[in-house]
């Protein structure tokens, strides 16, 4: 049905309309309205789930854990402060190979204390083994939390998923939103090393060298079959619902000779930049990376790249561009921008691109 | 691409406006996006909400710089926050007011949103309600069919006085 909703509470109709058996949750801003709007659903009677409200994002993780150890769909959303404190908890649902999907309303770390986006708080998550994607609208963000427990929930995956979208910018704004009824495509989860109380084992036990690295190469095997399970999902979607994704969203690129890339709603935004930019004779298209863990293939051979990174590792630089030119050997100009809510325009954007210098590194805003 | 400007205070309903507003011009075939700036506001602080309308879909997240319209539900704001801000040469101005009032010249139309909502007693915890009989007024100015506005309002609100405040709007719009 077609309908308006904001960004929130598109995650929490697709949380929804995925029935998990188990929510556990601790409220923060920018996110708050997803969990208040499930405790809605669940005290209507509209989803049926168990509603965990704890004390804690380390001890909703937990909570989420527990549950998923038990071989039920589990979920929980947060957001910047509440990510990092449940840092601990987010290795250890990938070590148990818990399929659970969190959202989180990317937002900067304080201080100073700020409540607007940046992909700091996701980013730096990156290395636990959660599988990450970026949405950039209304609609990409109940596609891509439903897809999320079918993608999670896979045998050959079998892994978290983090369903990350802008603090503010795509959680509080309101756009149209068409709902599915997903009947099969989320088939009921099976997870193979439930907690059976008629069959007692050991879990989480004191795991010696000569297996442990067995385990981490078994997560990252899983990690690889994730990118073919995400596109055969996204496939599935495309044809049942009729609305089609990739690991990237690419705009006029086929031509480009200069492709700009960047995640969530500035990857939108920078569209309209590009539009402007042909209209100017630039061949310029653009690339939003959807997908960052599993990372996916780009075609940026023999192009000039301009990465704008809303994000930062301090004594590196920005995450995004640095994960591209650890795999591709091309020319970047690295923006900083967007950090903390900062407001950047299409405008601006076609002025990062005009302004190119290849090869450094630009902070918006800032007189260097 | 069209462009709204809301300004009003915090608790005044202007975010609600700003959806409804939405709600009505996609039930219509159009794309739409509302959004409201989130600052430091509170109750009673002057705040501002977004609204876009276009044929397409709307890729645009930042602020709207060059609004097409500017609405205007609490005079008072204007004390503090130049609402004019970037208007274009041929933009409009609706504004909360019984009376006329001239902006710079721009084409305002005015509506005493206020008076409709008292006479009607839709008031909670003590402030009338603005962005239902508003939404008539956008009718008026033919955003949005009235059938769409009153669609929007009764999907959003269960009391039927209302519709009945968008509809004295509508016929007491006035420029």
């Amino acid at each position: 049905m077609l309908t308006i909703a904001t960004g929130n509470k598109a995650v929490a109709d697709a949380v929804k309309d995925a029935r998990p058996a188990v929510v556990a949750a601790y409220p923060i801003t920018p996110q708050t309205e997803i969990v208040e709007q499930i405790a809605n659903y669940v005290a209507s009677g509209e989803l049926g789930s168990r509603y965990i409200p704890v004390e804690s994002e380390h001890s909703a993780m937990a909570a989420c854990i527990g549950a998923s150890a038990t071989g039920v769909r589990a979920f929980t959303a947060t957001s910047s402060h509440g990510l990092v404190y449940m840092c601990e908890m987010l290795h250890w649902a990938v070590g148990a190979r818990l399929p659970i999907v969190m959202a989180n309303a990317n937002r900067a770390l304080g201080p100073g204390w700020n409540i607007w986006a940046e992909h700091t708080d996701s980013l730096s998550m990156r290395d636990t083994g959660w599988l990450q994607v970026y949405v950039g609208s209304v609609q990409e963000a109940y596609d891509a939390t439903l897809m999320a427990f079918r993608i999670a929930e896979h045998t050959n995956v079998l892994l978290p998923v983090m369903v990350n979208l802008d603090g503010f910018a795509l959680t509080h704004i309101t756009q149209p939103l068409e709902t599915v009824d997903p009947g099969d495509f989320i088939p009921p989860m099976e997870l193979p090393h439930a907690i059976d109380i008629t069959n007692p084992v050991g879990y989480g036990t004191l795991t010696p060298p000569g297996e442990y690295y067995k385990f981490r190469w078994d997560i990252e095997r899983s990690m690889r079959s994730a990118a073919e399970v995400i596109e055969e999902t996204q496939a599935e979607f495309g044809k049942r619902f009729g609305r089609r994704y990739g690991a990237t969203e690419e705009y006029r690129c086929e031509d480009a000779e200069v492709i700009v890339v960047a995640m969530g709603t500035l990857g939108k935004e920078m569209e309209i930049a590009v539009d402007t930019l042909r209209s100017e004779g630039v061949k310029v298209g653009s690339m939003r990376i959807r997908w960052f863990r599993p990372f996916p293939d780009l075609d940026l051979e023999g192009r000039e790249v301009v990465v704008i990174d809303r994000d930062y590792s301090f004594g590196f630089g920005g995450i995004v561009a640095h994960a591209i030119s650890s795999k591709y050997d091309v020319s970047i100009y690295s923006v900083i921008a967007g950090l903390g809510g900062q407001e950047v325009t299409y405008d601006d954007i076609a002025g990062f691109v005009r302004d190119r210098r290849p090869g450094e590194e630009f902070w918006f805003g800032v007189d260097a | 691409m069209y462009e709204i400007r809301l300004h009003s205070r915090g608790g005044q309903g202007g975010v609600t406006a700003a959806k409804m507003l939405a709600l009505a011009a996609i039930r219509e075939g159009k794309f739409a996006t509302a959004c409201p700036f989130y600052g430091a506001e509170r109750r009673g602080a002057p705040v501002v909400s977004y609204i876009r309308i276009d044929d397409a879909p709307i890729k645009v997240y930042s602020q709207i710089r060059k609004p097409d319209l500017v609405i205007v539900l609490d005079m008072s704001v204007m004390e503090t926050v130049d609402v004019l801000q970037g208007i274009r040469e041929d933009g409009r101005v609706l504004i909360n007011s019984p009376h006329q009032v001239d902006m710079q010249g721009h084409p305002t139309y005015h509506v005493d949103l206020t008076g409709i909502a008292l006479s009607l007693n839709l008031v909670i915890a003590g402030s009338p309600i603005l962005n239902t009989p508003l939404m008539g007024a956008l009718a008026k100015m033919g955003f949005v069919s009235f059938d769409s506005v009153k669609d929007a309002i009764e999907e959003t609100f269960s009391d039927k006085r209302n519709v009945a405040a968008a509809k004295l709007a509508y016929e007491g719009l006035g420029q």
